[in-house]
């Protein structure tokens, strides 16, 4: 399928710009070509994909689903979970989702499990991941992810932290079901394209930097160099990578194409994962907007279940791949 | 007529608010736009995505910046 691309990535760098098939600049600017329109091709195709699937899953739908199976707490765990991926996810409307969910009788671990879910496994993170790492790392991520979403949401939930939630979330009257808006293909389709459109162009600039700084290190730093310092007999790198993970929220997209050169450079697939779900799932401003409804106690409790979930992950992969 | 643009002040709300604007322009609607950024208001009104369109406190769209043109017939009918 990139043939072409290869094609195209080797004219400008050989023949338009003139360098050497055998010099470091020139094997580094033949790859940042290459890999920049690869990988700018691949994530308009998947988000734009995921974007228009999730336009069929509106968070009423969700809420609804999940409200008539609050009965059955560990159905409503993977419930959750699953509808995680599907529904659409903006940290900027986490907190009237929860109180959404709660108010629908959601129980409080089912509703954590789709905060865990729907932030951790998003279009961009499956974009990228796809992109630079292939099918399998993609869905390794997606299965770990929901894992951790499920059983992060039963501790929530047997840790029975009702009373850990802003009490006026209970109190709170909001408006019962929401009229379901009839939306016509042709508007889904453009509004997925405009979103698509309009996340590229928020991201466009880091994966570029991303991607070059990585174009750098495929020209100078030879493959297995990193493997001493963040292979998989360093038992600290799952931990780091994790808490420099976190407050890299925004930054995911530039992040990515760095972290897969690291691996390509020595550093464990598990490491690498751990960062991943670190950057998604636990996000400083999504924290920061959830203080509305949880109490301190509730909320460092959902970041600290999440951590060790995802350093677990990060082991476990380590350990097994 | 009051409007009721829903959201915490990211970039789509803005653009709600532009494409409400512009619609009122079109039919010449001198109606006032309000902007709710406080969540807990937000979720009273029951939407759990934002931006959403409130028009005359009725919830119009929730989740999606609809173009002006379709927040015209919106406000017609």
């Amino acid at each position: 399928m990139f043939t072409p691309v290869q094609f195209f990535a080797d004219f400008l760098t050989y023949s338009v710009f003139y360098l050497s098939k055998t010099s470091r600049l020139g094997s580094a600017v033949n790859f940042f070509i290459f890999d920049s329109i690869k990988i700018f091709i691949l994530l308009l195709l998947i988000i734009y994909t995921i974007t228009f699937i999730r336009s069929f899953f509106p968070p009423e739908k969700t809420r609804k689903i999940l409200a008539q199976n609050k009965g059955k707490t560990f159905v409503g765990h993977i419930l959750a979970a699953l509808l995680g991926i599907v529904t659409p996810f903006c940290s900027c409307s986490a907190v009237p989702l929860f109180i959404g969910f709660v108010e629908a009788g959601i129980p409080l671990g089912v509703t954590f499990s789709f905060l865990i879910a729907a932030p951790m496994v998003n279009e961009v993170a499956l974009g990228l991941l796809y992109a630079l790492f292939g099918i399998k790392i993609a869905i390794l991520y997606v299965v770990t992810g929901e894992i951790i979403a499920i059983v992060s949401g039963i501790i929530i939930g047997k840790l029975k932290m009702e009373k850990h939630v802003e009490g006026y979330v209970y109190e709170l009257q909001a408006a019962a079901d929401l009229e379901q808006q009839k939306i016509t293909l042709q508007a889904r389709l453009l509004d997925s394209w405009r979103f698509t459109f309009d996340l590229l162009k928020r991201i466009w600039l880091y994966v570029i930097i991303g991607i070059a700084i990585g174009g750098f290190m495929h020209g100078w730093i030879p493959a297995g160099a990193l493997a001493q310092y963040a292979g998989k007999n360093n038992p600290f790198a799952v931990i780091v990578a994790v808490i420099i993970g976190v407050p890299l929220y925004s930054n995911a997209a530039g992040v990515l194409p760095l972290v897969g050169e690291l691996t390509k450079a020595g550093v464990a697939t598990g490491t690498a994962l751990a960062f991943m779900m670190a950057v998604t799932g636990l996000s400083l401003p999504e924290g920061i907007l959830l203080r509305k409804v949880l109490k301190p106690k509730l909320l460092a409790t959902f970041y600290v279940i999440v951590a060790v979930g995802i350093v677990l992950t990060g082991y476990l992969f380590n350990f097994i791949l | 007529m009051v409007l009721k643009i829903l959201g915490g002040g990211c970039k789509n709300c803005q653009k709600l608010y532009e494409n409400t604007k512009e619609a009122l322009a079109k039919l010449g609607i001198d109606a006032e736009i309000v902007k709710i950024t406080d969540m807990m208001q937000i979720a009273k009104y029951g939407v759990m995505r934002t931006p959403a369109l409130v028009v005359d406190e009725k919830v119009a769209v929730s989740g999606r910046v609809p173009s002006a043109s379709e927040i015209e017939k919106m406000l017609q009918k």
